[in-house]
C-alpha cells in the first residue's frame, strides 16, 4: 500500500479542486422517490463522510456516483468529466480511477479470497505471479487476512468478507474509494484499524475518499467533512464539528439516536443498523 | 373490446421490448471480441465445462432416440417389407432433425440453466456490479467465453449424438432385428452424406447462439433475489426451448430450399 511508486500524485496539496462534483441528481425507482435533487461536491484528497439513516439512498447515491444507476435527472462529473449517459465501454477508463466497497462486499463467490483480491490487478495487467502473490499477501496481511487467503468467500465469517472486499477495494491504489459501511458488522478494534487506514491512505496516497456510514465515532475519526442525506437531499453539510455543535434538532437527534416517533415514513428503524449512539462531547 | 386491444398491445410491446435487449446483448457480444477483451483461459475452462460435461447427457440422448426411432420405424416398415430402408429414414432424421434439436433441449436445460442461474446469482448480488466497478464488461468476461463456448462445442456434440443415434440404431437392427449388416451399411451410405451431417452440425451453431443469448440474457437481467435467479433460470430454459424448436423449423425450411432432400 504503502509504496507511492506512480506519483504524480503529490501528498495532497489543499488545492480545493473538485474532483466529484454532483448537481441535482434525482432517481425515482418504481414511485419511489429516493434521490430528490442532491448537491454534493467533493475535493481531491478529501474524506467525505455520508450520514443517513437506513433506506435513505445512500447506497444508491454511492452507485450513482460510479455509473452503477443512471440518475432520471441530474449531473455527475468525475474529475471534470461528466459520466451521466457515458456508455458503458468508455465507463470503464473512468471507474480504474476509482475503488468501491460495497456493502455486502460483493466478492467473486467462485473464486478464493486471494483471487478475489488479485482479480482488479490481474485485471490492470500484471501477470507476474510473484507479484499478484506478494501485493495480496500484503494487502490481505493489512486486513489480518493472511492466514485465510485460500478460503472460498462463503466459508469465512461476514466480518472477513467484508475485509477482504476491502482488501480488493484498495488494492490497485485507486484516486478515489468509495466504501459503503466500511466497519459495519466489525469489533471495535477492527472497525478502528479500518478507520486508521482509511486516514492513512489519505495522508500516503491523496485519496478521496467517500465514507457512508452508521458509526458515529468513525465518523468524527475520519471525515473532513460530514453529509447528512435526508428525504432524497443533503440535509447537512459540514465539518464533524460542525455536526456535534448543530443546534438543528434534526441532526442531533440523528446523531445521538433518538428516533423521530411517529414522525415520518422511516420512524422507528433509525436506531436499526448498528447505529451507535454517540454522546455529544463537548469541547 | 378495448380492454382486449390493451392486453395485446402490452403483450406486444413486453414481447418487442424483449427482442430489442436480446438484439442489444447479440450487439454487444459481437462486439465484445474486436473492442473489448479476449480471455482465453476463461474460453477454455467453459469448453471444458460445456462440451465435455455434456458428454454422457448427449450420448445417452443421442443413443436411445436412434435405437427407439429404429425400431419403431422396424415395425411399419416390416408390414410394408421394406425394413432395410431403417437404417436409411434413422440416419436422416438423426442428422436432420432429432440430432440437433434433442441436443439443443438437452443442452438448453443443462447448460443453459446453469447459464442463467450462474450469471443471475451475480446480478443478485452485486458481483456484476463489482465487475463493472473493476473497468469489466459483463459481457466480455461471463457472456463471451460461455458464448465461444458453446457455440464450439455444439455442433461437436451435435455430431457425438448423430453418430451414437447411428450407431445405436444399427446395432438395434442387426442384431434385435436381423436385418443384414451390409444391407444397413449400404443403405446408411447411400442415403446419408457429409451434407446431411453438416446440416446437423449448422442448426446446432445456430441453436447453441440462441440458448446463449436467451440464458444470459436472463442471467443478466436477474433481480428479486433467489426467486428471482429461480424464475430466470426456469424462464431461460422455457424461452431457449421453445425458440429452438420454432428456428429449426425455420432453419428446415430454409436448408432443404438449398439442398432438397433427396437430390444431395
Ligand atoms: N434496485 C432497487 N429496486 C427498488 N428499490 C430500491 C433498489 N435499490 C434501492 N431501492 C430502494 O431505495 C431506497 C434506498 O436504498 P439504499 O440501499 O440506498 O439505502 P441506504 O441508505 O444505503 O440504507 P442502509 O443504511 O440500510 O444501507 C430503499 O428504500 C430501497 O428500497
Ligand atoms: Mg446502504
Amino acid at each position: 500500500m504503502e509504496s507511492p511508486d506512480k506519483t504524480e500524485r503529490q501528498p495532497c496539496a489543499e488545492n480545493g479542486e473538485m474532483v466529484i462534483e454532483v448537481k441535482g441528481l434525482k432517481k425515482k425507482i418504481g414511485s419511489q422517490v429516493i434521490l430528490d435533487g442532491v448537491d454534493l461536491s467533493i475535493r481531491r484528497g478529501e474524506t467525505m463522510v455520508i450520514i443517513g439513516q437506513s433506506g435513505e439512498g445512500k447506497s444508491v447515491l454511492l452507485k450513482h456516483l460510479v455509473g452503477l444507476m443512471t440518475p432520471d435527472e441530474g449531473s455527475i462529473k468525475i474529475d471534470g468529466e461528466e459520466i451521466v449517459g457515458v456508455p458503458e465501454r468508455r465507463m470503464s477508463a473512468i471507474r480504474k480511477k476509482i475503488g468501491v466497497l460495497f456493502q455486502d462486499g460483493a466478492l467473486f463467490d467462485s473464486m478464493t479470497v486471494a483471487e478475489n483480491v488479485a482479480f482488479p490487478l490481474q485485471e490492470s495487467g500484471i501477470k507476474k505471479r510473484q507479484e499478484l502473490l506478494e501485493r495480496v499477501t500484503h494487502a490481505l496481511s493489512l486486513m489480518g487476512l493472511e492466514a485465510h487467503m485460500a478460503k472460498m468467500p462463503i466459508n469465512i465469517s461476514g466480518g472477513m468478507r467484508k475485509r477482504a472486499a476491502l482488501a480488493r477495494a484498495i488494492i490497485t491504489q485507486p484516486e478515489c474509494i468509495l466504501y459503503d459501511e466500511p466497519t459495519s458488522g466489525l469489533d471495535p478494534v477492527v472497525s478502528d484499524s479500518i478507520d486508521r487506514l482509511i486516514l492513512r491512505m489519505q495522508k500516503e496516497l491523496c485519496v478521496t475518499s467517500i465514507v457512508v456510514t452508521h458509526d458515529m465515532r468513525s465518523v468524527q475519526h475520519v471525515a473532513d467533512r460530514v453529509a447528512y442525506l435526508k428525504k432524497g437531499k443533503i440535509y447537512f453539510l459540514g465539518t464533524p464539528e460542525e455536526l456535534r455543535n448543530s443546534t438543528d434538532q434534526v441532526v442531533q437527534n440523528f446523531i445521538q439516536g433518538v428516533s423521530e416517533n411517529g414522525n415520518g415514513s422511516n420512524s422507528g428503524v433509525s436506531n436499526g443498523v448498528g447505529l451507535t449512539p454517540v454522546s455529544p462531547q463537548p469541547n | 373490446m378495448l380492454k382486449l386491444l390493451q392486453t395485446t398491445g402490452q403483450t406486444a410491446s413486453v414481447g418487442l421490448s424483449y427482442l430489442g435487449q436480446l438484439a442489444s446483448l447479440l450487439r454487444d457480444l459481437v462486439c465484445s471480441p474486436f473492442i473489448g477483451k479476449v480471455r482465453c483461459h476463461l474460453i477454455g475452462r467453459q469448453i471444458v465445462s460445456i462440451g465435455f460435461g455434456s458428454q454422457l447427457v448427449v450420448i445417452v440422448t443421442g443413443a436411445f432416440t436412434g435405437a427407439v426411432f429404429a425400431a419403431q420405424s422396424y415395425f411399419k416398415f416390416n408390414d410394408f417389407g421394406i425394413e432395410s430402408a431403417v437404417g436409411a429414414v434413422v440416419s436422416i432424421a438423426m442428422c436432420r432433425e432429432l440430432g440437433p434439436v434433442l441436443t439443443a433441449l438437452m443442452v438448453s436445460g443443462r447448460v443453459g440453466a446453469s447459464m442463467a442461474a450462474e450469471i443471475g446469482t451475480m446480478k443478485v448480488t452485486e458481483q456484476i456490479d463489482a465487475l463493472r466497478v473493476m473497468g469489466v464488461h459483463p459481457v466480455d468476461y461471463l457472456v463471451l467465453p460461455r458464448a465461444v463456448g458453446l457455440l464450439f462445442s455444439m455442433p461437436l456434440l451435435v455430431a457425438e449424438s448423430i453418430g451414437f443415434g447411428i450407431l445405436a440404431s444399427r446395432i438395434m437392427c442387426v442384431h434385435g432385428f436381423h436385418i443384414p449388416e451390409a444391407w444397413y451399411s449400404h443403405h446408411v451410405r447411400a442415403h446419408t452424406d457429409l451434407y446431411d451431417i453438416s446440416i446437423g452440425m449448422i442448426k446446432g451453431f445456430v441453436f447453441a447462439g440462441l440458448i446463449v443469448l436467451v440464458s444470459c440474457h436472463q442471467g443478466l437481467t436477474a433481480s428479486n433475489g433467489a426467486v428471482g435467479v429461480g424464475k430466470g433460470t426456469t424462464s431461460a430454459v422455457v424461452i431457449a426451448s421453445l425458440a429452438v424448436l420454432i428456428f429449426n423449423f425455420f432453419l428446415s425450411l430454409l436448408l432443404n430450399q438449398l439442398s432438397p432432400l433427396g437430390s444431395g
